[in-house]
Formats: structure tokens, C-alpha cells, sequence
């Protein structure tokens, strides 16, 4: 069954004529052609799909895109303000944190989810809130590194 | 436009030669067969020629390399080289990487050589053309060759440095060819970038998601294929029932031998779709499960084959005042980079054009041309990034799955395995058993080594100790193996550093020796202790030292592609649920000369935080062809929750070869892990994964 679903997706007004069931991941992906939000597991076990829902992170390979109707999504690619980056990807950056960059956007996306619902959170925190994401590459340190730095920053 | 073509030496192929002439305007110089930098020479290395880079109009300079970025950061690595020789800054380099039909061929990512084998050419090349525009510059200034000097893309004048003329201008309405003479590289003392941090160049791309993976390739009218899986990876399809499927709007659906695929522009339908298929399989009989392969191995009666011998062991054993005879154990592990094998195709004319998730763009175009019966140059595999490879994704399996599809229907095609496809189809590390026996003699020395691994390979096998009496075999039989396996970063080596490593601990122990200075004592390589000081100075060792309860020091040595690491560890053990955490690890290398360090630590701290997973959870799980660990909930990789504090000495020689990074700091962990348990709480663990209850059954049958 075809719904029209509206939504915002990094900040535009979207209405999109789908399937109110449709696999939200993969409506980012095809529908609007943002492939920034990877595919990993499909089963919310890797992280890598992770996008913003009124602000906070949920597993888009989780969900069906009329839990988002009348929300706010935000994917990696709606983080920076035209050239100017968002301080969690500057961090990434500047840490170089990352490797095969494939779980890098997922990592981004959940990090600054959590510290939007909580901006004073801990190193350990951080690292529990963190631990759903994978790397396969090992990059968790730098990660973690990038994640305080920016955390730093957003709150200064 | 002129065309300059000066190919002095060594033969170009013709059809290169027609391609270069192809190329816009620039200046392009190509590394040719047969010319040896630090005495490379290597067929495979330089079949045609090897790489090559151009300086086009504006200044900016492509480099056309077969390697592929799959995280390890040679894309970085290898502009940094090449920026170096040829005098531009580092953002001047735009990398073309792994196209089959703008790069030179490449027999694939692996193995650690794109540093060792490929920088070198690079180097190379970029010092010809550093010196093809010394040479246009001097005609163009009219002034002696002598006088001038190269920097950041000018060539200038040292008498009067506003007397200079760029490359750009130099390259300007011009075509020049150049095959790599014999170019003066710079000396070490002279290096700018190479030997310098430098950032990864392709991360502005990574964080905010505009890398191009290769399925993020969307065609207009693509189709997503799911493809009918059987249980066991082994079986075959007998028939299927598509009855339940025929009213789908928009699904197309292929066959092909065992290949049943459905189709739909959206992938939820094709999910759905696959889903309601049935189909009967013909499966094998399990031959074994994770369980009973180690028994299932020793009695399938392996053929032995020596790697290394010298003097006798078995008079060695007869006069040694200590023998242990130990084995050690190792389940199958699988690849699980984070993106799944993945291949974007679009049948066009006559010809494919492909974006594969693949560590062999060229393996890939011939495996295709060849699975479809057409010619090569019918198949263009385009550049992407990869996410993750580790050994996995060199067997294409994929891409000639969409190809077959690809080749059936009119619109383009799009095929992401699942999670349980990636474990399914996976090519695992071996399973294998390692016997050792060895003895020590009245001096606390090894007397005599007698090592046999079976079903895996002797990569990091070979003795690096001094030991009189020894003999290395590996043992196997075709087709012994109930999974695929294959190559997965640092073949076998981990299994062999684990159980050597673990063997020499014991020795040490039955010599009542600390586990470092028994190994300084029955050290000479100076390439071995170096590295083992190195760390000990930083980790902060301390003969014989004993921690409070429950926590313990390890060491371990290793040998990987010509790369020795020392590496020590500290780890906590719950001696009640038998949890371990790795705390601290420090590790040392001595690589030769390093290009980027920054990159290289990434490389080792990636390395050490993958081998945690195979040392503490990483076990395939399976019955016969049947795997049973199907995603990450079942089969579990290190997380966040799970990295140490890690720290990194590098022995550096910027004189001497480059060596690969990639892979070595990843061969020590479990026997470091392992090490560092028994100095905790005296469990010592004979198999991997060091699940808790192996370390409770350990601490129960030897600890304390
Ligand atoms: S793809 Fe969504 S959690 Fe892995
Ligand atoms: S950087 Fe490769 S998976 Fe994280």
C-alpha cells in the first residue's frame, strides 16, 4: 500500500509516495540516494546504518519508514553546513579516526545522537553509548579519541 | 600538441602504448619490466608496467595504481611518496585506483606488498618526471641544467629563484612519455613528506559520506538481486518452486546452473520475494562440526612436508634435561569486514561495467570474463573504495554472481550479501592443530624444536631462536578442510605465534626463567631483540614480577613478511566467571623505513584491536557446510568495550626497504593474551578463542 509519508530529512521538507513499510534504510539509500548511511548487518547489530530521529540515534536497517513520519531525519550527509563541518567530522578528522571508513558515517551519527541527549557524558559513558557501533578495523581509539575532542568543543 | 615518446627502456606492450597515446595532454611517465629498485625485479610484480602517473595541464597530478584503499591507507601513503620525489605538495595528487582500464594491471591488494613492492616504483617514477621537467625547464629558461632546482611543483632558477617556470606552464599543449631510466632517488636526510604524520587524504570523502563504496553506485533503473541461499555453503540446487512469487508486480527472476535470483527496484519486494521461494537442496553428509575437528584433522591421515630442519632432534630430545610436549588448537575465523561483498553491474553493448567490493580489480575482470566466456576487455571493473578486506575479498564470488544476472536482464544490477551470505560464503582462516615438542638442556637453553602444524600454512612458523636441534613440517591433505578457507590478514601466522609463543613461555618457566630474559638468552637477531628491548623499556617490564591478584604480564615475539614485532600485554582475569580484559598493550616493529607513521600506528592499533577478537571471542561455529554463525550477534568481534590502552615504538631505518604494516602487529595477540593469562593466574590455555570457560577450566586444572 502506497501512504505519503511526510517528513524532514536534513532539514528539507520531504513527502515521498511509498510503502508505509518500507525498510527506512533503504529508503535513505535508493529512494533518496543518500548512500553516506551504509548497510552491515541488517539485524541492528553493527551500526553502520545509523542515522538522527528528532535528534536522536535509531538503526534505520531497524525501521520502517513511517516511524519517521512528521519526524526529523538527519543523515551524514546533512551534518555539515555547506563547507563547514559539524565538530564530531572535523574530530574524525583531525584524529584520523578511521580506517576503511565504512563504519565511520554510523560511528559520527550515534555519537552525536548521544551527546544530544546528554552533552556532559563520560569517557566510560561514552564507550558503553558507543558499543553497538563496529569497526572491523580497529579504530575504536581513535574513535574514542575523536568522540571526547568534539564533545569538548560542542560544549565549549 | 607535440607528442614526446621516449621509452629507453624496457618494452612497453603495444596496446599500453596505444592507450598512453590516448591520454590528454601531459606529461606521463611510465615504470617499465626490468628495471630493479632495491633489487626488485619480481615477474609478477612488473608484468607490463607496474604503475604510472601524469602531470596534466593545471599542474595536478594523477597516479594510476592498480591497489585498491580498502582502510589501510596506502591512497595516503602512496602520494606521500610520490609528492616527495617529484617536488608538489601532497594535495596536488589525485589517485586513481583500481580501475582496470586507466591503471596498470596489479595482481591485487594482499600480503602486505603495496609498500615493499609498489612504493618503490612509485618513487621511481615520480624522480623521472621530477627530472623530465628539470630537463623542459632548462630548454624552456635556456639556462644549464646544473643550476636548477625543483621545489613545489617550480622549476627555478638557483642563481636568481624568480627566474622559474612551473610545471603546469611546463606541461601546457604538451604530450611527453617517459618510461623510468635511471633516476636519482633522494637520500633520507632530503625527505619533506616521506617519514613525516600525515593525515589520511581520503577522510574528508569518509566522514561525510560521499566515498564511494561500490554499492553506493545507484543507476538510473537498477535492480537489487537476492539470490536463493542454501543452509550448508557446500550444497546443491536440486529445484525450485516459484509458485508463490508469480504475481509479484515489477520481480524478474534468473537461472543459472545453481544461481536462482529474484529482482526488484526496491530491495524490500526482492527481499520479501526470496523469501517465498522454495527451493530443495542437495546437501553433503557433515564431514565434522567446530567441536570435533581438531580429532577429525589428526586422523585423516596428513601428508607432511618440511619447511625447515637442522642438526637432530631426536638426539637433541634424548639429551635435554626438561621435554614438554604440548598442542595447541585454533577454530576457524571469519573475515566480517563491516561492508558485505558487494558488486554494482550494468550490461551495456556487448560489455559489463562493474563497481566490486574486490582486493583484485584485474582477478576480478579475468574471474568474470572467464565465468561468462567473454573476452577481457568486455569487463571494466571501475574504482571504489573498499570497506574492509583483510584477506576476504579476493575471491570475487560476487561479482560473477551479478554478472550472470547483470548479463540476463536489460537494467543495471545491484547485489550487497547479507550478513548470513558473508559468513556463509565466507573463506575462514584455517582451523588447525599445532604439535610441539621441545626440550631445554642444562644451561636453561632450547635444546631441540620438533613443530608440526597441521591444516594451516607456516607463515611465521619458522624458528627465529637459537636452537641446535629442530624441524618445522606442516602437515595437510586436500580437501580436508568442511569450510572454505583462505587468506585472512597474516595467513596462519597467528596460529603458529600463538602456539610457539605460548611453548617458548613454558619453556622459560620450566627453566624458572623470566619469559623475556629466557628469550634474550636464546635470541641472536639483532632484528628480533631490538624490537623485544624496545618494548619491554616502554611497557615498563620487570623480571619476575608478580601483580595483585587476578592481574598479569605477557610477552610475545613474531615474524611476518620480513616485519619483527615484540609485543606485551597487561590483562585482568575474573577467576570466578573467568572473564578476561586486556588492559595495556604495548607493541614494537621493526619495519624498515616507515612512509607515514601516523598511518602505520593506525595499522598496528587496527591489527591489535581485530587479533583481540580472535584471541578472546572469534569461533566459527558449524556442522559440516552448515555455519552456523550467521551475524555478529554470534559471532563476536572486539568492540569499544574491549580495546586496551595501546602504544606503539617503531625501529625505523628510513635508508632501508619499506616493509608492509598492515598485517604483522595482528600475529601476536593471542599469544600474548595467552601469556599474560598464565602470569595472572597460572591457567594456561592451549586453545583460541580464551572464552571464560576455557580460562575456568584452565584456572581449575593448573591455576592458582
Ligand atoms: S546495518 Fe543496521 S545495525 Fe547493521
Ligand atoms: S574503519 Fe573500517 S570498519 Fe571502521
Amino acid at each position: 500500500m502506497q501512504n505519503v509519508i511526510q517528513f524532514k530529512l536534513n532539514n528539507q521538507p520531504m513527502e515521498l509516495k511509498v510503502n508505509g513499510n518500507a525498510n527506512l534504510l533503504w529508503v535513505i539509500r535508493y529512494l533518496l540516494q543518500l548512500t553516506g548511511t551504509k548497510y552491515g548487518c541488517g539485524t541492528g547489530d553493527c551500526g553502520a546504518c545509523t542515522v538522527l530521529v528528532n535528534k536522536e540515534p535509531i538503526k534505520a536497517c531497524m525501521a520502517y519508514i513511517e516511524d519517521v513520519e512528521d519526524k526529523e531525519v538527519i543523515t551524514i550527509e546533512g551534518l555539515a553546513k555547506g563547507e563547514d563541518l559539524h565538530p564530531m567530522q572535523k574530530a574524525f578528522i583531525e584524529k584520523d579516526a578511521m580506517q576503511c571508513g565504512f563504519c565511520t558515517p554510523g560511528m559520527i551519527v550515534n555519537a552525536i545522537g548521544l551527546l544530544n541527549a546528554n552533552p556532559g557524558l563520560s569517557p566510560e559513558e561514552l564507550k558503553k553509548g558507543m558499543d553497538q557501533n563496529l569497526c572491523r578495523c580497529g579504530s575504536y581509539g581513535r574513535i574514542l579519541a575523536a568522540i571526547s575532542e568534539a564533545s569538548e568543543r560542542m560544549n565549549g | 600538441m607535440k607528442t614526446y615518446i621516449n621509452e629507453t627502456d624496457g618494452p612497453v606492450n603495444k596496446d599500453r602504448r596505444d592507450f598512453l597515446k590516448k591520454l590528454g595532454c601531459g606529461v606521463v611517465v611510465v615504470f617499465s619490466v626490468g628495471t630493479p629498485i632495491y633489487g626488485i625485479t619480481r615477474k609478477s610484480v612488473l608484468e607490463d608496467f607496474n604503475a604510472y602517473l601524469r602531470v596534466k595541464e593545471d599542474g595536478r597530478v594523477d597516479l594510476f595504481t592498480g591497489k585498491v584503499e580498502m582502510g589501510q591507507g596506502v591512497c595516503t601513503s602512496l602520494a606521500q611518496v610520490l609528492a616527495e620525489e617529484l617536488e608538489v605538495a601532497i594535495d596536488k595528487v589525485d589517485m586513481i585506483m583500481g580501475d582496470t582500464e586507466l591503471c596498470p594491471f596489479d595482481a591485487g591488494t594482499w600480503g602486505s606488498m603495496t609498500t615493499p613492492y609498489h612504493d618503490p616504483l612509485i618513487r621511481a617514477a615520480a624522480a623521472e618526471a621530477r627530472e623530465v621537467f628539470i630537463k623542459m625547464g632548462a630548454e624552456k629558461l635556456g639556462i644549464p641544467q646544473k643550476r636548477l632546482k625543483v621545489e613545489n611543483g617550480v622549476v627555478y632558477d638557483t642563481a636568481d629563484r624568480n627566474n622559474n617556470v612551473s610545471y603546469a606552464e611546463l606541461t601546457k599543449g604538451k604530450k611527453v612519455i617517459k618510461g623510468v631510466a635511471k633516476p636519482k632517488l633522494k637520500g633520507s636526510s632530503d625527505f619533506r613528506i616521506i617519514g613525516k604524520p600525515v593525515l589520511r587524504l581520503d577522510a574528508m570523502q569518509k566522514v561525510t559520506g560521499k566515498a564511494k563504496y561500490a554499492g553506493d553506485v545507484t543507476l538510473s533503473g537498477m535492480l537489487h538481486a537476492r539470490i536463493k541461499r542454501p543452509e550448508a555453503y557446500n550444497a546443491k540446487l536440486v529445484s525450485v518452486d516459484t509458485s508463490a512469487i508469480e504475481n509479484i508486480n515489477g520481480l524478474e527472476t534468473v537461472r543459472d546452473g545453481d544461481l536462482f535470483a529474484v529482482l526488484h527496484e526496491s530491495p524490500d519486494v526482492a527481499q520479501q520475494a526470496i523469501v517465498k521461494v522454495k527451493a530443495k537442496w542437495d546437501t553433503p553428509k557433515a564431514k565434522t562440526d567446530d567441536v570435533k575437528v581438531f580429532d577429525y584433522f589428526k586422523d585423516s591421515n596428513p601428508e607432511e612436508e618440511e619447511f625447515e630442519s637442522g642438526g637432530n632432534v631426536e638426539e637433541g630430545r634424548s639429551n635435554s634435561t626438561v621435554v614438554l610436549e604440548e598442542e595447541y588448537y585454533d577454530g576457524y575465523k571469519a573475515h566480517a569486514s563491516i561492508e558485505t561483498h558487494t558488486a554494482t553491474a550494468e550490461y551495456k553493448d556487448g560489455k559489463l561495467t562493474m563497481w566490486v567490493s574486490t582486493q583484485t580489480p584485474f582477478g576480478t575482470r579475468r574471474a568474470v570474463a572467464e565465468a561468462l566466456g567473454l573476452p577481457q576487455d568486455k569487463v571494466h571493473i571501475r574504482q571504489s573504495f573498499l570497506g574492509g578486506g583483510f584477506g576476504g575479498k579476493i575471491y570475487n564470488q560476487q561479482a560473477i554472481e551479478v554478472a550472470k544476472i547483470a548479463t540476463k536482464v536489460t537494467k543495471p544490477v545491484q547485489l550487497i550479501w547479507s550478513r548470513k551470505e558473508e559468513f556463509l560464503y565466507d573463506r575462514f582462516r584455517p582451523a588447525a592443530v599445532v604439535k610441539i615438542s621441545s626440550g631445554i638442556n642444562t644451561e636453561g637453553k632450547i635444546n631441540f624444536w620438533n613443530y608440526n602444524v597441521l591444516f594451516a600454512g607456516d607463515r611465521g612458523a619458522k624458528l627465529f631462536y637459537e636452537v641446535p636441534n629442530y624441524k618445522g613440517v606442516t602437515s595437510s591433505r586436500k580437501d580436508t578442510h568442511p569450510l572454505q578457507t583462505g587468506a585472512w590478514r597474516a595467513p596462519s601466522n597467528s596460529t603458529n605465534t600463538f602456539a610457539r609463543e605460548s611453548h617458548i613461555d613454558m619453556l622459560a618457566n620450566a627453566a624458572k626463567m623470566d619469559p623475556v630474559e629466557f628469550r634474550l638468552k636464546c635470541l641472536k637477531n639483532p632484528r628480533v631483540i631490538k624490537p623485544l628491548k624496545a618494548v619491554a623499556d616502554k611497557f615498563g617490564w620487570k623480571p619476575n614480577m608478580t601483580l595483585d591478584s587476578g592481574r598479569g604480564w605477557g610477552v610475545a615475539l613474531g615474524e611476518d613478511v620480513n616485519v619483527y614485532v615484540a609485543m606485551m600485554a597487561e590483562v585482568e582475569v575474573d577467576r570466578i566467571n573467568g572473564d578476561v580484559k586486556v588492559r595495556r598493550v604495548v607493541c614494537s616493529q621493526d619495519m624498515g623505513q616507515v612512509v607515514n607513521p601516523q598511518g602505520t600506528r593506525l595499522q598496528v592499533e587496527g591489527g591489535i584491536t581485530m587479533g583481540l577478537g580472535y584471541a578472546l571471542t572469534e569461533h566459527v561455529r558449524f556442522e559440516g557446510g552448515k555455519v552456523k554463525s550467521l551475524n555478529f550477534s554470534d559471532y563476536e568481534i572486539a568492540r569499544f568495550s574491549t580495546t586496551p590502552e595501546i602504544e606503539t615504538v617503531f625501529i625505523d631505518d628510513m635508508d632501508s626497504q619499506p616493509l608492509g604494516g598492515g598485517e604483522p602487529s595482528i600475529i601476536c595477540v593471542g599469544a600474548v593474551v595467552g601469556n599474560a593469562i598464565y602470569n595472572a593466574c597460572g591457567a594456561r590455555l592451549y586453545q583460541m578463542p580464551f572464552t571464560p570457560e576455557r580460562v575456568l577450566a584452565a584456572i581449575q586444572k593448573g591455576g592458582m
